[in-house]
């Protein structure tokens, strides 16, 4: 064993926990903000300690919302932050997985060619065709939906590589024992496949879940109704206001309800997260 | 890398993957494919007819020095980015990659700001260097330095680095320590018994065997940079103030907003598609590399 320097191990806790303020600092002080009164916070005379308001700014910011910018109810935004995240992990795990089953446990003609031409979607993030997706969207009508918001996030093949990496490993002798049951390809798939793949769609559904909540520029364009808006946009509309009118505290409680659910899925199932993480090298 | 044991069947294989492949053409295909015809063609002033006009956006695009600006500016802002929340998440992991009493809390304490949405990353950094109100803003004038984010440049852009090296630490860390916990104990024991101390043991043993991630983090890093800044720029600086945070996807947005100029956003369009065909193309590489490490 190499030594354990005494100092050494002191320097690290030492390093560790001020990595964890620098981490910490600035949403600590968002939530203080979130408590405070927001004369005192406009005037530059914030404190950092927790003050009394608590549940008062928490009641507006989910039932009510802002009195300017948007003035629709942040508990609305969640709800719609929730579908999107919602559709995205699952739509994108349910077609995933049966695509990648075709290609694996089928031979047909195409099927490389469909297996690269949805492995090339891998390569190009939404932002970059965001113009071109976003009149296709319009043309089919679909602006302000909940389709809208989700489809175009779902066409990507990270997910489909993954199942099919996947079911390369299964063991051929589980296909051969079920056919040898009378299972054809729908019992094989639904009662083999798929309780053997719960793990890596778990996995996958956590990395998923949290993308999908976390989409920004997507939603930003496709949404102009304000009881469409998710509440990544929600957020960024309560500030656009000068600063004197901005609504401080419950920008800061938006903020604190904003990060609840990705950050409470990450601590959670951290052991899940940390492995679709780095499967999907996401 | 085929399977021996199949099923057969005519229709079902297409049935299955019918759905993926109708969403991929609709809405990657089909809008990549406009993106790169539009990039050649002009409108005329009704938007009523096009005509074909070769490399003519490509060459207007690039002679415009804003244009030019913006590539360099997200090219520094990449790196600056990547090199800062790499080194921090590095000398953190290194601190946590050995048997500490309160490891896994550690662990648990430091990787969930992956999961702090970029516009939320905006508004929680603009608010603590807010120059009228913000806590640190606050501190930086009563030791004298004129902070003013939404005025100064240079403030603004180190502004958007912090905070996006700051999202990106817990990923980076992650990944590091994964890294470092694979590389066998009896090679640091035997750096050890060779006599060389903990300094030396890490930039002549541990530093090279990690250079697979490192590399890996560099790339994806530079990804991130490029795309999901997006959100962050937009809370805090709008790509201003006078263009001085105003990346390539930024503008490609902003340019996109005030409408008119088809060709010209779409050739936009194009040249980020090469730059991220590049970089994932280099990654490629590089994982075929880390096979035969």
């Amino acid at each position: 064993m190499v030594e354990q320097e005494g100092i050494g191990r002191y320097v690290a806790h030492v390093v560790i926990w001020i990595g964890i303020a620098i981490v910490a600092f600035p949403v600590y002080l968002a939530f203080v903000a979130s408590t405070q009164d927001n004369a005192a916070i406009a005037n530059g005379q914030m404190s950092l300690l927790p003050g009394g308001h608590f549940f008062e700014t928490y009641y507006r910011t989910i039932f009510v919302g802002t009195s300017g910018s948007t003035r629709e109810p942040v508990g609305s935004m969640m709800f719609n932050s929730l579908v999107m995240a919602m559709l995205i992990a699952l739509g994108k795990i349910a077609i995933s997985i049966i695509s990648a089953y075709a290609v694996v446990y089928f031979r047909f003609p195409f099927r490389m060619a469909i297996f690269w031409l949805i492995f090339i979607t891998l390569m190009l993030p939404v932002e970059v065709r965001i113009y071109p997706t976003y009149k296709i969207v319009s043309d089919l009508h679909l602006l302000d939906s909940y389709a809208g918001l989700s489809l175009p996030l779902i066409a990507s093949a990270t997910a489909t590589l993954l199942f099919r990496q996947f079911f390369m490993t299964v063991p051929d002798e589980l296909l051969e024992a079920s056919r040898i049951d009378g299972a054809g390809p729908f019992r094989f798939f639904w009662d083999t496949l798929l309780p053997l793949s719960r793990t890596n769609m778990a996995a996958l559904f956590v990395i998923l879940f949290i993308l999908g909540w976390n989409q920004y520029l997507w939603p930003l364009l496709i949404t102009t109704r304000d009881d469409m808006q998710t509440i990544q946009i929600g957020i960024r509309k309560m500030i656009t206001t000068t600063d004197a009118l901005t609504e401080w505290p419950i920008v800061m409680a938006t903020a604190v309800l904003a990060m609840l659910p990705p950050v409470f899925v990450v601590l959670a199932m951290q052991k899940l997260f940390v492995r679709g993480l780095v499967e999907t090298e996401k | 890398m085929q399977k021996q044991a199949i099923f057969q069947s005519r229709w079902l294989p297409y049935a299955l993957v019918a759905p993926q492949l109708a969403i991929v053409l609709v809405f990657f295909y089909w809008p990549a494919a406009q993106a790169v015809l539009q990039s050649f063609l002009v409108q005329d002033a009704f938007g009523l007819s096009s005509t074909f006009v070769w490399f003519e956006n490509y060459r207007e695009l690039l002679s415009q020095p804003d244009y030019f600006d913006a590539i360099v500016r997200t090219f520094v802002f990449s790196f600056a980015i990547a090199l800062s929340s790499l080194s921090l998440a590095l000398l953190l992991a290194v601190m946590a990659d050995r048997p500490l009493r309160g490891g896994t809390l550690y662990r648990t304490l430091l990787i969930w700001p992956y999961a702090v949405a970029p516009p939320v990353v905006g508004v929680l950094w603009i608010f603590m260097l807010n120059p009228s109100l913000g806590v640190i803003s606050h501190g930086l004038r009563t030791i004298g330095i004129d902070w003013n984010p939404l005025l100064d440049g240079g403030q603004a852009a180190l502004l958007i680095v912090l905070a996006a090296a700051w999202k990106q630490i817990s990923y980076n860390f992650l990944f590091f320590l994964a890294g470092l916990q694979s590389i066998p104990k009896s090679v640091i024991e035997a750096a050890a018994i060779d006599g060389a101390r903990p300094t030396r043991r890490f930039w002549t043993v541990t530093f090279p065997l990690l250079s697979p991630t490192i590399f890996f983090l560099l790339v994806v890093n530079i990804v991130y940079a490029f795309f999901e800044t997006f959100g962050i720029i937009d809370t805090m600086t709008r790509g201003g103030p006078a263009k001085a945070t105003e990346t390539l996807v930024y503008k490609v947005y902003q340019d996109g907003l005030l409408g008119g100029n088809l060709g010209g956003s779409a050739a936009q369009s194009v040249i980020l598609m090469i730059i991220v065909i590049l970089l994932t193309a280099v990654q490629f590489r590089f994982v075929e590399r880390k096979v035969t490490y």
